[in-house]
């Protein structure tokens, strides 16, 4: 059956409400705050690190996102715990908030469909979310660009930029997981919980986890080194239903040109090199050779994105309107 | 009445699950009409709302408002229609105004348009002296009253209200009711629904009492109370003088008197006798402090037809449970 009109009348008019809710609420006040403190932390740490590397590194400003001090992390390792809770902290309660209030059917009852209400929301999120990262990002550039007094390159500033992006993609993850959360749980406090619980087991559980139930699907015998790469594949691939982990895996490879690929770390971890015929190793890799190399890793977080977001958007569809 | 009828259904149905909330109900209502849908809790008076806003699924049957197909054309409905839901819901964090400029900015009206309707709106529910206020503080009078702006501000061709007056103490009931026959006189069409049966009884030009997910009895009062409570009109009168009893039952058509106080007395009568009874009273010099024809009252008329009807209700409730 066709429907009347657009899906997306009232979309802009929804998102600018939420917007504004979201920039105006105190929860968003006090991110704001670990923001900057994050920024400073984590530049004024890394600095004294970096002055002890040589001047020459042509990637200087990249490795104030990867390097850390003793007992300090880095900002990579920073942001793949800080995004998925700001983005918890925001999408919890973008549906159930609308039935607790009971305003959900007075305004489903103004000429918008729900896929307005719902993709206004998600948008709203989103754009929050972007701006508080490209604040921090720019904070981090900037002070890394005073304190070391050496202008970035372009392909530094470019491998900062998709690195920015990825983190994007990466908080909407957590935003879709939560807003989906918001549609099936009443209470906002279950959503929570229930959201925090799900990256609670992902980010701590399922790394311990995955070798485990990797197992059955690993031959005992290793005779060659594709036969070990294989193997350390199947590994990542059970690891990888962590967005946490896909997202480290994509920034290791960006904000390290010298990386050719994402089982580098893992063959470095039992003392192993990767060496590629025809290559040098440890030479710098073009932005788009290391674009290439995590391009599934990205794409497959971008349809995660999508996926949940539908999810949620077909239970919403379903639900009735009254409480 | 039905070429002008602006909202129109025919066999409604809801099922949820086995349970049928709506059973195969059909009624119109006309142009500046306030029609009452009345019933307890759980007939499914609500269901029927969201039936006509596109807010649920008809499970079959059809309605058509303002000749729109809800399912098909939800927009061009909602457009047009204003909705007061039972509990209604304002965002606490914004003020009064801003609540209705969110509202405004989704029907799509343009700045100056929009300032104007809120303005307008919130003065006719004396509401204006608030609009700065965040709606947190508000009672659920207030709240009720902001729902009816609301409806206001769009300009709503229909007003759809559930539960309005539940809730309310006697002061708001009476100044919400008198918002509700400002829309009549405006040509706005209202809807009602309600389980108070005598509050809305003076505002409703028709009802329709609802049942089981049906429709028992639907017409004016008036009519339903000559058809259920059997014909007959009822006459209160207090007046002063000796043998008025006696004298008021040979008026022709007057068919029993009955003393109910000392001074008071009541008229069966076949037909309306007002002006007959009020000059035997002047003609006997007496002094006439009161005569009313007594309306007959919804609660009476809903309590007699069921208790008439026994073998049909346990028979609903067998169905509701199986
Ligand atoms: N989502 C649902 N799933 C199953 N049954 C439902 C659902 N919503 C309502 N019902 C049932 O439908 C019937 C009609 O409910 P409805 O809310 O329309 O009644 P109502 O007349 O508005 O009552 P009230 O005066 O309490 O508001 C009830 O028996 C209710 O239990
Ligand atoms: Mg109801």
């Amino acid at each position: 059956m066709r429907r009347e009109g657009s899906a997306f009348q009232g979309l802009g008019v929804v998102m600018l409400k939420e917007l504004s809710d979201n920039l105006t609420s105190g929860r968003m006040v006090v991110m704001e705050w670990l923001v900057v403190l994050i920024a400073i932390c984590v530049v004024y740490t890394g600095i004294q690190q970096i002055r002890e590397l040589s001047a020459e590194d042509p990637f200087l400003l990249l490795r104030l996102f990867t390097r850390s001090a003793e007992g300090v992390p880095n900002l990579v390792y920073v942001l793949s715990y800080f995004v998925p809770l700001v983005s918890i902290g925001l999408g919890f309660d973008l549906v159930n908030s609308e039935r607790n209030q009971r305003t959900l059917s007075r305004i489903l009852a103004q000429p918008i469909y729900r896929d307005a209400l719902l993709f206004g929301k998600f948008l709203a999120g989103l754009v929050t979310l972007s701006v508080m990262l490209l604040a921090l990002w720019l904070m981090v550039i900037g002070l890394g660009i005073l304190l070391l007094g050496i202008p970035p390159g372009a392909e530094e500033v470019a491998r900062a930029v998709v690195m920015l992006g990825v983190t994007i993609v990466y908080a909407g993850v957590w935003l879709a997981v939560a807003l989906l959360f918001s549609i099936v749980f009443r209470s906002a406090a279950t959503a929570a919980l229930v959201a925090l619980g799900l990256w609670l087991f992902l980010t701590f559980l399922w790394p311990m986890l995955a070798p485990y139930l990797a197992i059955p699907f690993i031959s005992d015998s290793i005779s060659s080194s594709s036969d070990l790469l294989s193997q350390l594949g199947i590994l990542q691939a059970f690891s990888r239903v962590s967005p946490g982990a896909l997202y480290a895996e994509i920034v290791g490879v960006l904000l390290d040109p010298a990386v050719r690929s994402t089982q580098q770390p893992l063959l470095a971890s039992l003392g192993l090199a990767l060496v590629q015929p025809g290559s040098i190793p440890g030479a710098p890799l073009p932005l788009m050779q290391s674009l290439l190399i995590v391009w599934p890793q990205t794409v497959s977080m971008i349809a995660g994105v999508i996926v949940l977001f539908v999810i949620g958007y077909v239970v919403f569809q379903r639900q009735e309107v009254r409480a | 009445m039905s070429e002008d009828a602006v909202i129109e259904a025919k066999g409604l149905t809801k099922i949820y699950g086995k349970a049928v909330a709506v059973d195969h109900i059909s009624f119109s209502v006309g142009r500046g009409e306030i029609f009452g849908l009345l019933g307890p809790n759980g007939a499914g008076k609500t269901t029927t709302i969201l039936m006509m806003l596109g807010l649920t699924d008809i499970s079959s049957g059809e309605v058509s408002v303002l000749g729109f197909d809800p399912a098909r054309e939800p927009l061009s409905v909602k457009r047009r229609v204003g909705y007061l839901p039972d509990t209604v819901g304002f965002y606490d964090a914004l003020t009064v105004a801003d609540n209705l400029r969110y509202t405004a900015r989704l029907i799509g009206f343009r700045h100056a348009e929009r300032e104007k309707r809120i303005a307008d709106a919130l003065r006719r529910v004396e509401l204006l002296e608030f609009a700065d206020k965040r709606v947190a503080t508000f009672s659920r009078g207030m709240r009720q009253r902001l729902g009816l702006a609301e409806i206001l501000m769009k300009g709503a061709q229909i007003a759809i209200l559930d539960e309005p007056t539940s809730g309310l103490d006697p002061h708001a009931t009476a100044e919400l009711l008198g918002i509700i026959r400002g829309f009549k006189a405006e040509g706005v069409s209202v809807l009602l629904s309600s389980h108070l049966l005598e509050r809305v009884q003076s505002v409703c030009d028709r009802v329709a009492l609802f049942s089981n997910g049906k429709i028992a009895l639907m017409g004016t009062v008036p009519e339903l109370g000559r058809q259920i409570l059997g014909g007959g009109y009822v006459l209160d009168i207090e007046a002063e003088g000796a043998g008025l009893a006696e004298r008021l039952a040979l008026i022709p058509g007057v068919t029993g008197v009955e003393k109910t106080g000392i001074g008071k007395l009541r008229l069966q009568a076949e037909r309306d006798v007002r002006p007959e009874a009020a000059a035997e009273v002047v003609a006997m010099q007496g002094r006439l402090k009161f005569l009313g024809l007594q309306e007959p009252s919804l609660d009476a008329i809903y309590t007699r037809y069921f208790e008439s009807k026994p073998d049909e209700a346990i028979e609903e409730g067998a169905r509701h449970a199986a």
